[in-house]
């Protein structure tokens, strides 16, 4: 039940989508959403709609995985379309309904919009390691440091609450087994029952965390951690021929939907 | 009289992801009322996958699992129930106390059975009585105590519920060698006491060798070996093959009829171990 989460989950993989640098793949999903914040006609949208296929195809992300991690945002894209669907100006359908033909086209183009940027940004955590990934960010981040914004303690914090993820996920599964052998019941009865049979795993789930905290911050400071001060790396980061591709074909992306915009395709 | 049968049980997890792994593959058992079993196996044989299954917090990917003769599986009703005859405790135990007082904690799950408030108490004090938590402890917080004490409180809210079955996973882990022996003997003296079936999950072959009387051992996934432990400490080589020791006191006796001194039967525990080398006239009584 737990385990299938898959939010900022990573599927292993060597295709050339899992090997390009982490940093190409940030800017490349940053550059996707200028597009498909840009694509408005029929034909833009189809434009992103090749580029995400073509995209799951080469890292080899099956349409049923994406579709679960869509599953948890169906309500807000659903609440999307409906609002558009009533609430937009233009020629009814028929004669005195409220739904009007501009509704239907904007309500589809934003469920359309929102699935595709749920989508992209799935694949980028699909293909990539969440330490790649915080890592790339730290070295994306890296001018700000200059503005004595805390960059290295920022990614650290991301690295780690990534990391812990599917640490809490195991360890509530545990917890809940655990109780439910004592005979804790977390599907019947009304809310404020159902809240209080949260309590037997939020006690425990909280001690442990808590622990776990602490032994972490030990375990670091007895390997003389000081921050990200001349520290350096196992993995270094290196941009290779592909990245300049795949960054070229961003920037194509978008130059491309500029155009079709220009022209109100 | 519970009988708990396994039919041809496999369980693979996260089915149909880069992650799909089977833990258990086609175990047949029959566990009868009363007996005292150790299941033994390396990390990661599906030791607990296996015992997850006993009481329905697991379902069978494919395969049965019966108390009786009736599938625990077949509705919610039947794998409720099955949880207050199979009573299962987790590795660490203790992380799982959440109560304000040691005494809410063990009446945890006599509670979720919804018995009368009366009952519950006296549950609790028996099972307290059977883990040797005292009294005085009652209404300290559970948090606070040490780890033996944390860990007694947690298997008394399993004894608690009375189930026919009791099965602990590792009860023994991390504990030092007086509490280990204290807890074992807790258990020990519960089974006497109550007629439960106890099933213990192990690797630790002192322990299994001393209070057990069937061993059953998991090797990949499958039944690896199933008898007396007489049987399964002879085969001494094999046991170290699939990653397992023979307890110590076999293993000193084989090395001392290595050199020589003829010792007579089967040896597995330190007692047996005694009595040997003290018929063979190695050692003069004392």
């Amino acid at each position: 039940m737990l385990k299938d989460i898959t939010l900022g989950q990573y599927f292993p993989g060597n295709t050339v989508i899992h090997r390009l640098d982490p940093r190409t793949k940030l800017i490349f999903v940053l550059l996707y959403i200028i597009a498909l914040f840009n694509a408005k006609g029929w034909a833009a949208n189809g434009v992103m709609i090749a580029v995400t296929l073509l995209s799951m195809a080469i890292s080899h992300i099956s349409l049923k995985n994406i579709f679960k991690g869509l599953k948890p945002m169906m309500f807000i894209i659903a609440l999307t379309a409906l609002l558009n669907l009533f609430y937009t100006q233009g020629t009814p359908i028929r004669e005195g309904w409220i739904i009007t033909w501009e509704g239907i086209e904007r309500s589809v183009k934003m469920m359309l919009r929102i699935t595709l940027l749920i989508t992209g940004t799935f694949l980028l955590t699909y293909t990539t390691s969440p330490m790649a990934l915080t890592d790339g960010l730290e070295r994306l981040m890296n001018p700000l440091k200059k503005l004595h914004v805390p960059v290295h303690e920022m990614t650290l914090m991301m690295s780690m609450a990534l990391r812990f993820i599917p640490t809490l996920i195991e360890e509530t599964d545990k917890i809940m087994s655990a109780q439910k052998a004592r005979g804790a019941d977390f599907e019947t009865g009304n809310l404020i029952e159902r809240a209080k049979a949260l309590l037997p795993i939020l006690v425990p789930l909280f001690v442990s965390a808590f622990r776990r905290a602490d032994e972490l911050a030990v375990a670091m400071e007895s390997r003389c951690y000081h921050g990200g001060e001349g520290r350096t790396r196992l993995k270094q980061l290196h941009f290779t021929g592909i990245d300049f591709v795949a960054l070229f074909l961003g920037l194509l992306l978008v130059a491309g939907i500029f155009v079709l915009k220009h022209y109100g395709l | 009289m519970a009988v708990l049968s396994v039919e041809n049980l496999t369980h693979t997890y996260s089915v149909g992801t880069p992650f799909q792994k089977t833990a258990i593959r086609d175990v047949n058992l029959t566990i009868t009322q009363g007996e005292s079993i150790c299941l033994l196996g390396h990390t990661g044989s599906g030791k607990s996958t296996f015992v997850q299954h006993l009481n329905a917090l697991l379902q069978p990917t494919s395969g049965l699992v019966k108390i009786d003769g009736e599938d625990i599986n077949k509705d919610k009703y039947t794998r409720r129930d099955i949880k207050r005859r199979v009573g299962l405790v987790f590795q660490y135990p203790e992380y799982q106390l959440f109560e304000e007082t040691v005494a809410a904690d063990i009446a945890y799950g006599p509670k979720n059975m919804k018995l009368p408030k009366d009952e519950i108490e006296d549950r609790v004090r028996e099972a307290a009585g059977f883990t040797g938590v005292d009294v005085s402890l009652f209404d300290r917080s559970p948090l606070e105590l040490s780890g033996g004490q944390k860990r007694r409180i947690a298997i008394a809210g399993v004894i608690a519920m009375r189930p026919e079955i009791l099965i602990l996973d590792e009860p023994t882990a991390g504990l030092d060698p007086a509490g280990s022996r204290t807890i074992m003997e807790n258990i020990r003296a519960y089974r006497e006491k109550s007629g439960a079936t106890v099933m213990i999950v192990s690797h630790n072959m002192d322990d299994a060798a001393r209070y057990a009387e069937r061993l059953i051992v998991f090797s990949e996934g499958t039944v690896w070996m199933d008898g007396s432990p007489e049987k399964v400490f002879a085969r001494t080589a094999e046991l170290s093959e699939i990653g397992l020791d023979v307890p110590m006191a076999a293993e000193l006796a084989e090395a001392l009829r290595r050199r020589g001194i003829p010792l007579e039967g089967a040896i597995y525990t330190h007692e047996q171990l005694l009595n040997a080398v003290r018929r063979a006239g190695a050692v003069p009584a004392c």
